[in-house]
Parts: C-alpha cells; sequence; structure tokens
C-alpha cells in the first residue's frame, strides 16, 4: 500500500520537474529559432535579426479595437523606466532602476522574485540610470549594471550566480544596454562617451563570466584605423556601445553599434576620421575580430551617435536576393548596406539634413559645416536615436521614431580629459523662434509642452529601404522616444512622450486604436502568447501595461 | 544618476543662457544695454573681489543668486551700485570703493547673466514702474497679477523668476516676435459651425487645452474641429515708441519684483 501511494507521487513530481525544466531552458538552438515560437519574446529585439516583427497574429486591424489592459505593474523607482522585458513559456523578466530585476507571471502581472544590485555610488551616467533589460541562455538571465558589472542570476529563483567588473567604474563606464546571447557566450558594451572612456564591446563565458574576447572601438598603436587619431587622443575617445547589437549565424558575424567620438562636440580637438566612432562593426562571433565597418559620420561634432539596433533583412536588392542591413541613423540618413561585406548600397535623408550636402558613391558623407551661431539640421538628440525600430518582411517597410524641425546650434570649446569626469568639448542650444523659449531635451519634463512642435515634432516613418522614401508617415506634436512593434498581422504598435499607446495599419500609417496612458513612452513595445491568448506589453511612465483582447 | 541630472542641468543652463546671448536685439536697444566693454570690466572685477564670497557662478550667499539676478530683495541697477558701494551692515558684504565706471562694470556683468557675450539690460525703479504697468501701459487690462486682473494673458504674479531682464525687455518692445509659442492665440471652429477664441495653455496630437475669452478652462479634441488656427500676432502693443528709456528701465523693474506669493 505505502509503496503504491508513494509511486504515483514520485512520477507526478518528476513530471512537474522535467516539465518546469524543459520550459525553462532556453537553448542556443532556441534562440536561434526565435521566430518559431513567437508566443515568446527572446532577445531584447526579439531575435537576431532585430527586426522586431512578430508573427503572432490574433490582434488584428479589425479586432485591435477590443485591446484592453489586462494588468498593470507599477515602477518603485523614480525615472523613466526605458526596460525592455523578454518573455519566456509565460515569465516575462523586466529590469527598472537602477539594476533590479523582476520575474513577472505574464499572464496576471503578479512578482515571483527580484533581484536588486545596488551599483557603486562612483557610477556616472550622462543621460538617465537606465537599464534596458536582460538576455536569458539556458536557466541564466544576464544583466550589465550601471556600475560596469556583468551579473549572472538564476531564472528561477533571481539569486546571482557570478558577478564580474567589465570595465573601470571609477573611470566612469557603465553598462545600460540588455546583454546578446550568442551560443555560448555573453556579449555586452559599455556606455561613457561623455567621459572620455576608450569604448569596447567584449564577450564572457555564460557559465564562468570569464572574458572570451574584447573588440576595442578603438583601434590601438599598430591596430588599423589608429592613424585616424591624433596623439593621445584614441585612449579618451568615447566611442561607446550602448545599445544591444545583432548576430547573422550563418555569417557568423555580430554586428554593433557604435556611439559618438569625445569630446563630444569639438571635433578640432581631436583631428582624423576618429574610426570606429559613429559606425556598424561586424565582428566574428566566436573571436571578436573585426571582419568590416562603416563609418556614417567621420569626425563628428555632433554628437550623432550610430547606436540604433541593426536590422538584419534579406530581400531582393536590383533584383538579386541579398542580405542587407538596414539602419535609420541619427545623423538623419537612411542607409542600406550590404551586410556581408559592409559595402554601401544607399543612402538618403530622411529629414533635414545641413551638415553634410549629400554622400559619395561610398556612403562617405560631404560634410558641409555651418557657420558659428547657425543651426544645423538634425539636431543634437538626431534625426532618430537608440529607440528601437522594426522591419515588416510582409509590408518591406522599415519603422522608426523620426524628429522632424528639430535643429540645433553647437558651440565649441577646448575640454581637457580628467579621468571619470564629463568630457564634452562645448554644448548647444535647441533652434527655437523665440530666444529663452522652452525646448525639447531628454525625456519629457513637464505634462505641459510649453516647447511645442515649433521646436521639432515626432514622426512614424515607413521607409521602402528600396527607394529610401517613406511610403508613409503618422506626425505626433510631441517628440518621440518610443520603439516599433510590428506582427505579421500588418499592425504596428509605438507610443510617444505624450502617452498615447498607438496601433497603426502597418501598410498605411491609419490609426486604428489608441489608449492613452500618461506616462512618456520611452521603449518599445512587444507581444507574446500565453494559453493561446496574445498579449501586448508596453511601458508608459512608471507603469508596465499589458493589453489582451476582449 | 546624479551626472545625469548635473548634465541635463548644465545643458538647461546653456539653453538659457545662450539664448539670452544670441537674442538679436540689434540696435534698436540703444540705451536699454550696458557695453560689452562694461560687461568685460565686471568680469575683471567679480574675479579680484567678489568672487571669494559669492562663488564663480554666485551662488555661495544664501538667498541670493547673482548670476540668475535673484537677490533677497528687489534690486534696481542703482540699488545694486549702492549695496556694492556701502555695504551691508551686520552682514559679511564689506563696502567696495570703486569708480562710477567700475560700479557700472559689475552690474553689467550681473545683468548679463555672468556672460561676456550676454546681455545687459537696465533695470529701473520697481516703485516707478508700478504705476507705469497699471496706467500708461495699461498692461492689467489683459495681464494678472497676484489675484487681481484678467485671465486673457497669461499671469505675471512670477514672471520676475522665470524671465531675465533682457527677456522681458525684448517682450515688451517686441511681442510679436518674442510670444511663447505656447500662448499663441487660438481660433476653432468646431464642427457645427460653434467660433472658439482663446489662449492656448497645451496641446498634443490629438487635443488642445485652452482659457477661452469668457476665461473657461476648455479642452478640444481636434478631431472634433472643423478648423484650427494659431496666431502669430500678439494682442499686446509694444511700449518701444510710448515708453521713454527710463520709463521701460522702470517697467522691467516692476516686472522683475514680482515673484509669486
Amino acid at each position: 500500500m505505502k509503496s503504491k501511494s508513494i509511486a504515483p507521487c514520485v512520477c507526478l513530481a518528476l513530471a512537474v520537474v522535467a516539465s518546469a525544466g524543459l520550459h525553462a531552458q532556453v537553448s542556443n538552438e532556441r534562440i536561434l529559432r526565435a521566430a518559431d515560437e513567437p508566443h515568446n519574446w527572446l532577445t531584447y529585439n526579439g531575435g537576431y535579426a532585430s527586426q522586431r516583427y512578430s508573427l503572432l497574429d490574433k490582434i488584428t486591424p479589425s479586432n485591435v479595437v477590443n485591446l484592453e489592459s489586462k494588468w498593470v505593474l507599477q515602477n518603485e523607482v523614480f525615472g523613466a523606466w526605458q526596460s525592455n522585458p523578454i518573455v519566456v513559456d509565460g515569465i516575462m523578466y523586466i529590469t527598472q532602476r537602477p539594476n533590479d530585476v523582476m520575474a513577472v507571471d505574464a499572464v496576471t502581472g503578479r512578482v515571483f522574485w527580484q533581484f536588486r544590485h545596488t551599483p557603486s555610488p562612483d557610477a556616472r551616467v550622462c543621460c538617465g540610470a537606465n537599464n534596458r533589460g536582460v538576455a536569458i541562455l539556458g536557466d541564466t538571465l544576464y544583466m550589465g549594471t550601471l556600475d560596469a558589472r556583468l551579473i549572472a542570476l538564476d531564472a528561477r529563483s533571481g539569486r546571482p550566480l557570478w558577478n564580474i567588473a567589465v570595465a573601470d567604474v571609477k573611470l566612469a563606464y557603465s553598462i545600460t544596454m540588455a546583454p546578446l546571447v550568442i551560443k555560448d557566450k555573453v556579449v555586452v558594451g559599455v556606455g561613457g562617451g561623455e567621459f572620455g572612456i576608450r569604448g569596447f564591446v567584449a564577450a564572457y563565458n555564460a557559465k564562468t563570466g570569464k572574458e572570451a574576447w574584447r573588440f576595442y572601438t578603438i583601434p590601438g598603436p599598430g591596430e588599423p584605423g589608429h592613424d585616424t587619431w591624433n596623439g593621445t587622443d584614441w585612449e579618451h575617445g568615447g566611442a561607446p556601445v550602448w545599445i544591444t547589437g545583432s548576430y547573422d549565424p550563418e555569417l557568423n558575424l555580430t554586428y554593433w553599434g557604435v556611439g559618438n567620438p569625445g569630446p563630444d562636440w569639438n571635433a578640432d580637438q581631436r583631428p582624423g576620421d576618429n574610426l570606429y566612432s559613429d559606425s556598424v562593426i561586424a565582428l566574428d562571433a566566436d573571436t571578436g575580430t573585426l571582419k568590416w565597418h562603416f563609418q556614417f559620420t567621420p569626425n563628428d561634432g555632433y554628437d550623432y551617435d550610430s547606436v540604433q539596433v541593426p536590422v538584419l533583412a534579406d530581400m531582393n536588392w536590383q533584383g538579386k536576393p541579398a542580405k542587407l542591413m538596414l539602419w535609420a541613423n541619427r545623423n538623419g540618413f537612411f542607409y542600406v548596406l550590404d551586410r556581408v561585406t559592409g559595402k554601401f548600397l544607399s543612402g538618403t535623408p530622411y529629414v533635414k539634413v545641413n551638415w553634410a550636402s549629400g554622400l559619395d558613391a561610398n556612403g562617405r558623407p560631404i560634410q558641409t559645416p555651418q557657420p558659428e551661431g547657425s543651426p544645423t539640421w538634425p539636431g543634437n538628440q538626431g534625426g532618430t536615436n537608440w529607440y528601437p525600430p522594426a522591419y515588416s518582411p510582409r509590408t518591406g517597410l522599415f519603422y522608426f521614431a523620426a524628429w522632424d524641425n528639430y535643429g540645433s546650434i553647437y558651440r565649441k570649446e577646448e575640454s581637457q580629459y580628467k579621468p571619470g569626469q564629463l568630457f564634452l568639448g562645448g554644448g548647444f542650444t535647441v533652434v527655437a523662434p523665440v530666444a529663452g523659449a522652452p525646448t525639447v531635451g531628454i525625456g519629457r519634463r513637464s505634462p505641459i509642452n510649453n516647447w511645442t512642435n515649433e521646436v521639432g515634432n515626432g514622426v512614424v516613418m515607413a521607409i521602402d529601404p528600396q527607394t529610401g522614401q517613406a511610403k508613409w508617415k503618422f506626425p505626433q506634436f510631441d517628440v518621440s522616444d518610443s520603439g516599433m512593434l510590428t506582427t505579421a498581422s500588418d499592425l504596428l504598435f509605438t507610443g510617444g512622450r505624450e502617452g498615447y499607446f498607438h496601433a497603426l495599419d502597418a501598410r498605411t500609417g491609419q490609426l486604428l486604436w489608441k489608449a492613452a496612458l500618461g506616462g512618456q513612452i520611452v521603449m518599445a513595445p512587444v507581444t507574446f502568447e500565453v494559453d493561446g491568448k496574445q498579449y501586448v506589453s508596453v511601458i508608459s511612465g512608471h507603469t508596465l501595461v499589458t493589453f489582451g483582447l476582449r | 544618476m546624479r551626472s545625469c541630472q548635473w548634465l541635463a542641468r548644465l545643458m538647461f543652463c546653456g539653453l538659457a543662457v545662450l539664448a539670452v546671448t544670441r537674442a538679436d536685439l540689434g540696435a534698436q536697444l540703444q540705451d536699454h544695454q550696458y557695453s560689452s566693454t562694461d560687461i568685460g570690466t565686471g568680469l575683471r572685477l567679480y574675479s579680484a573681489q567678489c568672487a571669494l564670497c559669492h562663488g564663480p557662478n554666485g551662488d555661495l550667499v544664501a538667498g541670493v543668486n547673482l548670476r540668475r539676478g535673484q537677490f533677497r530683495r528687489p534690486l534696481s541697477d542703482d540699488d545694486l551700485r549702492r549695496v556694492i558701494a556701502t555695504g551691508v551692515p551686520g552682514t559679511p558684504m564689506p563696502a567696495f570703493k570703486l569708480q562710477s565706471s567700475e560700479l557700472d562694470g559689475l552690474v553689467a556683468f550681473i545683468r548679463a547673466g555672468f556672460d561676456l557675450g550676454g546681455t545687459a539690460i537696465k533695470v529701473g525703479d520697481a516703485a516707478r514702474g508700478k504705476p507705469l504697468f497699471e496706467g500708461k501701459g495699461a498692461c492689467g487690462t489683459c495681464h494678472r497679477v497676484n489675484a487681481m486682473g484678467p485671465r486673457v494673458a497669461p499671469d505675471l504674479s512670477d514672471i520676475g523668476v522665470t524671465r531675465s531682464p533682457a527677456q522681458l525687455y525684448r517682450t515688451v518692445t517686441d511681442p510679436n516676435g518674442s510670444m511663447l509659442p505656447i500662448n499663441r492665440p487660438v481660433r476653432a471652429v468646431t464642427r457645427d459651425g460653434r467660433t472658439i477664441r482663446g489662449r492656448r495653455l497645451n496641446e498634443d496630437t490629438y487635443t488642445v487645452q485652452i482659457i477661452d475669452e469668457q476665461e473657461r478652462l476648455v479642452s478640444l479634441a481636434k478631431a472634433d474641429l472643423r478648423e484650427y488656427e494659431l496666431g502669430k500676432t500678439s494682442p499686446m502693443p509694444s511700449v518701444s515708441k510710448t515708453f521713454t528709456s527710463d520709463e521701460i528701465a522702470h517697467l522691467l523693474a516692476y516686472l522683475l519684483s514680482l515673484r509669486g506669493l
């Protein structure tokens, strides 16, 4: 009797463990084939191609008006919530400022566990104590921290497994991006472009945290490209990497956008092209060896970081199948590159541009610096910025948030590098119709828009990569830092600083549905499915809202 | 996080200062402003004699921010000269024996917001400016101060905190060119033909909030409007032809004295 009663219990227990184990393990194979399980959102950008395109199609243009809030999760800390959740088999993993991680029931919003890392008081960041999310491999989560550490956590308990220093926090290195797992490595880049760091991307053994490779985004003495720097400028020339990259498994290349050179606004102080600042770099995923690079803005004096997400798309180019990279750059040009070789294929301005008169045959800008005191277009925050774009293979359109009618007047000054201190080389003002009028800045500061669209407005842009021209535009009164999400039902979800969450027709840009969430939306929405029901999550202000159909 | 706020503040300050710097006030300023030579003189004197106590940014003495033109009580240019020349009894502020041109220089440097390229507008006597505001200028016909007057134009109760002398000078002499975009007059016609006029308070992609001519707070959905126009012309007249230079200086002094309740 006894043995009979125990046996089923043991079997049941084993079955539960086995089942949970199977569900929780996120193998490399699963990440490679993320598109095969659209009910999950396995990486920062939804998959290695970073298209933010989901095959889920239960929410459609005809029923999207039936979306309703299913649950909300309130942030516990002050400041813009710029995190991107990942969702694995019904569990959402989300970070909040400064370096908290939560595991959340994706159906109810209830929290299973919370991990809190308190960054060193030495941590310094230019533009917000942000963390944009975690990566997962197997049963382990990975988070970079404001004090430039990389922490591995048990995904079921939230307990740390290892915690390593990626760079010296006292030199103002930081990590705000979500890492990217490739095979058995965790790849991460560092921020600090306003503090004179020497940027890099590095890969760490996912099990041990031991560094596997490191690629400096500023070449050292003897390395190709070092001669694009003068004297010792390379030692503190910035070139940070603070947005998650992409990966092409067929080519085994991983692509990363590189940020501005330092000091930011005084290009005269660092003569030369300043490689690989404002570039995309293609690295061998196993060794970190540079395969190719393409520099968007040589010797940048406008803070035109190229920290946009490299979007990988396969489509015909001039009649032949091609492996492309699509890139709306902060400098105001939309680029198409051959991602096998890095060859420039096309570049078209998508907003007013006057810092360059155009691009030459190799994609190098023909720079036209404006006289001192005159406006430069686009302005300091760029035609776009880090906000994740989307690409739909169904519509063939590339979607992103642009800032239109936004310019800056720059001023240069000599800056002396001091370790860990701001290293800016001048400043800028935003072009305004009236001297002293309020202007846009980093993040929305008030519920009253007293700067108005006269200093810039947001536009959701749908660009046809084949022509570089916008197929449609969806204008907003205020500028937008929101990312994009598109689906196989031809919906485009996005938000903006005004707190509206929009569902647009991805083919026409027509507004189909909106929700007034109140707080600024400064990250992209994600979608997932649990028990056959599709959900869309978006963060607005201090609240993560998850919508589903009525 | 702290550094972020610091940078944001730095940029904001940069914006404010530079905006004034680049204000194209031009020749029309004539005798309303101090010269760049005055400001340079003031910088040298300030660095040598004042910065020790007031600090490089003029903000080390409690309740005083020289760079931002904030004092414990409203001070005209003459008041400033007097304070510097005679000191403040009972406080560490000593009397400085300076030439008249040196006093002008220090006043100019303070009025220019510590910016060598800035514009230093002359500020007169607030007590003489108040009757000009209420009488000759008829400013109270539209503006409200400390709960007195209509709400048609922006409330000026704390205008001295939010605007610099140069901004206020530009506003009273060139109301059209200096109207803040948010204050633009609105004319809207609803789909059912109703015309609504007022002053814009806020706007977003789908709505606009105004205070209408009957001083009601009205929120309009743009989808419900047949017409929506923003005026570029300010209803406010310029004082440049009706006020003397001294009267403008006094009016500015009065406006700068309005610091809220």
